[in-house]
């Protein structure tokens, strides 16, 4: 499953933006469908959505909270994308990335603004080494990144449980750790908002006071500016030149005198730092903690799907992983409105990524209707 | 103390059988699949449809056996959608198959809430409609031969189809023309094999029997479906295929490993033993990974696995 694929992955993904609009469209049709044969009324379902993101500042600003580990998580599984591999491992990068800084973040001693940068740091590190080790499997072993990836994500997960159960880190009478110290905190004056001085100053601001009251942290900032770190490295330096060489044809790469093997060890570290970052934002701007994980969390498998709506690139992304957090974040919202499963979020999200699997079923269409045309024309 | 360390092994064997089964249903979907070419990711969201299929119909009819079956079409029908694009659409199957995922529990938990009161937790099947124990009350309850026998009807079908997709993959027509197309679908097809036809049935028929294992979950196992019920099996199920190197009886055995993982996990769990529960969890991921290392050199993979078959492709 390797060779044929990777170049049609690329492929696919050049020159997509239209297939993708019209993907997320067939997507809410069919979500439209179904919610209409278990008898709802997909109007307002959708209006309820929509309303449930946009009516209120705060909603707007939880939607963005929501977007950001995936926006993060997406640009890594884009990145590995870019070079050929597909980097299914963004969960375990993840969890890695949201461990150690939830680590780092409560038993290192520094002072403010360092604590964050420290803590980013390891946690990069961390992650790093961690889809290091799929990169290093493929070039020394040839094993697939998808199946390493895969074990790699489930090992993450139990290290995790196995980390956050250890005695003087977690919380006694509780499933998850000690939250981190103020000092590693990303929130967007957290304290500040709940004294009298800020509560007053708010109470003249009904925007900002709304906007406020979610738990807004600098996530989004970090997501945006890794957006275009993603977008400098891959398009302005030699070595993104490199890494998308090896993607789109890695024995003219090679020939070229590029390392192939290198080439895939650092993408994979890259795409690694990238997706614990994701943890990291996470861990320091909304949970502050990590817990025992009865189950995947589903951030880098989101991130797969943010990533292939963003067609891989950076841009694409930021836009992709905003549509995810709407969703995420609206579609709960039909179920207290409506009693209608909000699941019909993975519904839409399911057939979106099913339709951008298959460019050819809409091209297919498009020819068949340019066809009739054709023929009443010739008439 | 002999005696319990008997009895111990007993338990340990039961349960191995009883968490493998699911896992070899599902192993075996997967070895129809990627033998025929078409790498299937999307075991997991075929598993977990019809975990929830299992359960709920096997609640409203009080027919584990009706359950189980609409388990295996619930799978297929999922599998389809893999299928027509995978193979009409020639897609990245690993795509195709990561939709599935989303489709598969996104599809369960919907129809958990409209057919259960807003619940993604299926209502209790109660213990006589289950499937049934061949070998309840025939040993002495709680001896050696009754704590490793006394399972469920499917875990004995789950060994006895191990061999019917054996004998079928490597002594039947059929069979053949399966491996051909997974091999070089190319030079089946200049044969007059038609390679479309038999890879949708291999990906139809690798949904049915990921359909089985969610079932083998969900009315066997315990007695209805719930959110994390499958959660990830249907991974390590693919992971039993690629450690069982793509073969029915190398996957059942992978299965029986994990399960084995899993039964010393339960076992040890009720000992208060001080071996942590989750270093053995993981156990089965790090074995697999270093299998797979390995595997180095070794060409054991299907041939054509993962590519799309394009007619007049030259």
């Amino acid at each position: 499953m390797d060779k044929a694929k990777n170049s049609k992955l690329l492929s696919m993904f050049s020159g997509t933006f239209g297939f993708t609009i019209i993907s997320i469209l067939i997507g809410l049709g069919i979500g439209a469908i179904v919610l209409l044969i278990a008898g709802f009324n997909p109007i307002e379902a959708y209006g309820i959505m929509l309303s449930g993101v946009f009516s209120k500042p705060k909603y707007i600003a939880y939607a963005i909270i929501y977007a950001t580990p995936l926006i993060i998580t997406g640009l890594s599984v884009a990145f590995a994308f870019r070079t050929g591999l597909f980097n299914i491992g963004a969960e375990g990068q993840y969890i890695v990335g949201a461990l150690v800084a939830a680590l780092t973040g409560y038993f290192f001693n520094l002072p403010p603004f360092i604590h964050v940068i420290v803590v980013f740091l390891f946690a990069a590190t961390a992650a790093g080494l961690w889809g290091g080790i799929a990169g290093f499997l493929k070039a020394r072993f040839g094993v697939h990144e998808v199946i390493s990836t895969i074990m790699l994500n489930w090992i993450a997960l139990y290290l995790n449980n196995y980390v956050v159960n250890l005695n003087g880190f977690k919380k006694p009478q509780s499933e998850a750790s000690y939250e981190i110290l103020n000092t590693a905190n990303i929130s967007l004056l957290s304290e500040w908002k709940l004294s009298d001085a800020g509560r007053e100053w708010l109470s003249n601001f009904p925007f900002l006071a709304d906007l406020m009251r979610a738990p807004v942290n600098f996530g989004f900032m970090i997501a945006l500016l890794l957006a275009l770190i993603v977008w400098f490295i891959l398009n302005k330096t030699t070595l993104g030149y490199e890494l998308r060489a090896v993607g789109f044809n890695k024995y003219a790469a090679e020939y070229g005198g590029i390392g192939v093997k290198k080439s895939i060890i650092t993408s994979m570290v890259i795409a690694g730092a990238l997706a614990g970052l994701a943890g990291a934002v996470q861990v320091l701007g909304v949970t502050n903690k990590v817990a025992v994980l009865a189950a995947m969390e589903g951030y880098g498998f989101n991130g797969i799907a943010v990533s292939l709506i963003g067609a891989n690139t950076a841009f694409g992304n930021v836009f992709a992983g905003l549509l995810f957090g709407a969703l995420n974040y609206g579609g709960p919202k039909i179920q207290s409105g409506l009693q209608a499963p909000s699941e019909v979020v993975d519904i839409v999200i399911g057939t979106i990524v099913f339709f951008i699997a298959i460019p050819g079923f809409i091209k297919m269409l498009l020819t068949l209707r340019s066809k009739k045309r054709g023929d009443t024309n010739g008439r | 103390m002999e005696g319990s360390l008997i009895l111990t092994i007993g338990f340990i064997l039961g349960t191995t059988l009883m968490y493998a089964t699911p896992l070899i249903y599902t192993a075996l979907g997967g070895v129809i699949s990627e033998n025929a070419g078409v790498v299937n990711i999307g075991l997991e969201g075929m598993m977990t449809i019809g975990a929830f299929t299992g359960a709920a119909v096997g609640y409203f009819t009080g027919n584990p056996w009706l359950a189980f079956i609409a388990a295996g079409l619930a799978g297929g029908f999922l599998a389809l959608f893999h299928a027509i694009a995978s193979v009409s659409f020639a897609a990245d199957q690993v795509v195709s198959g990561i939709a599935i995922n989303f489709l598969g529990p996104g599809l369960a938990l919907f129809l958990s809430r409209i057919f259960f009161e807003g619940a993604t937790m299926t209502k209790s099947i109660s213990l006589n409609d289950k499937i049934p124990r061949p070998f309840n009350g025939i040993f002495p309850q709680n001896s050696i031969l009754d704590l490793i026998f006394n399972q469920y009807a499917t875990v004995y079908l789950a060994f006895f189809l191990v061999f019917i997709v054996w004998y079928s993959l490597y002594k039947t027509k059929f069979g053949l023309r399966l491996r051909a197309v997974g091999e070089h679908p190319k030079a089946a097809d200049t044969l007059g094999v038609n390679v479309y036809k038999i890879r949708y049935w291999a990906v139809i028929l690798s949904g049915v029997f990921a359909g089985f294992g969610g079932a083998a979950m969900s009315i066997a196992v315990v007695s209805n479906f719930r959110p994390t019920l499958i959660s990830g099996q249907g991974f390590i199920a693919l992971a039993a295929v690629i450690f069982g190197k793509w073969k029915p009886q190398g996957a059942m055995l992978a299965a029986l490993l994990f399960g084995g993982a899993q039964g010393l996990t339960v076992y040890l769990g009720g000992t208060g033993i001080q071996v942590s529960s989750q270093i053995l969890a993981m156990l089965p991921y790090v074995i697999t990974l270093i299998v797979l290392i390995g595997f180095v050199g070794k060409a054991v993979s299907p041939a054509a696995n993962g590519v799309a078959y394009e007619k007049g492709e030259r």
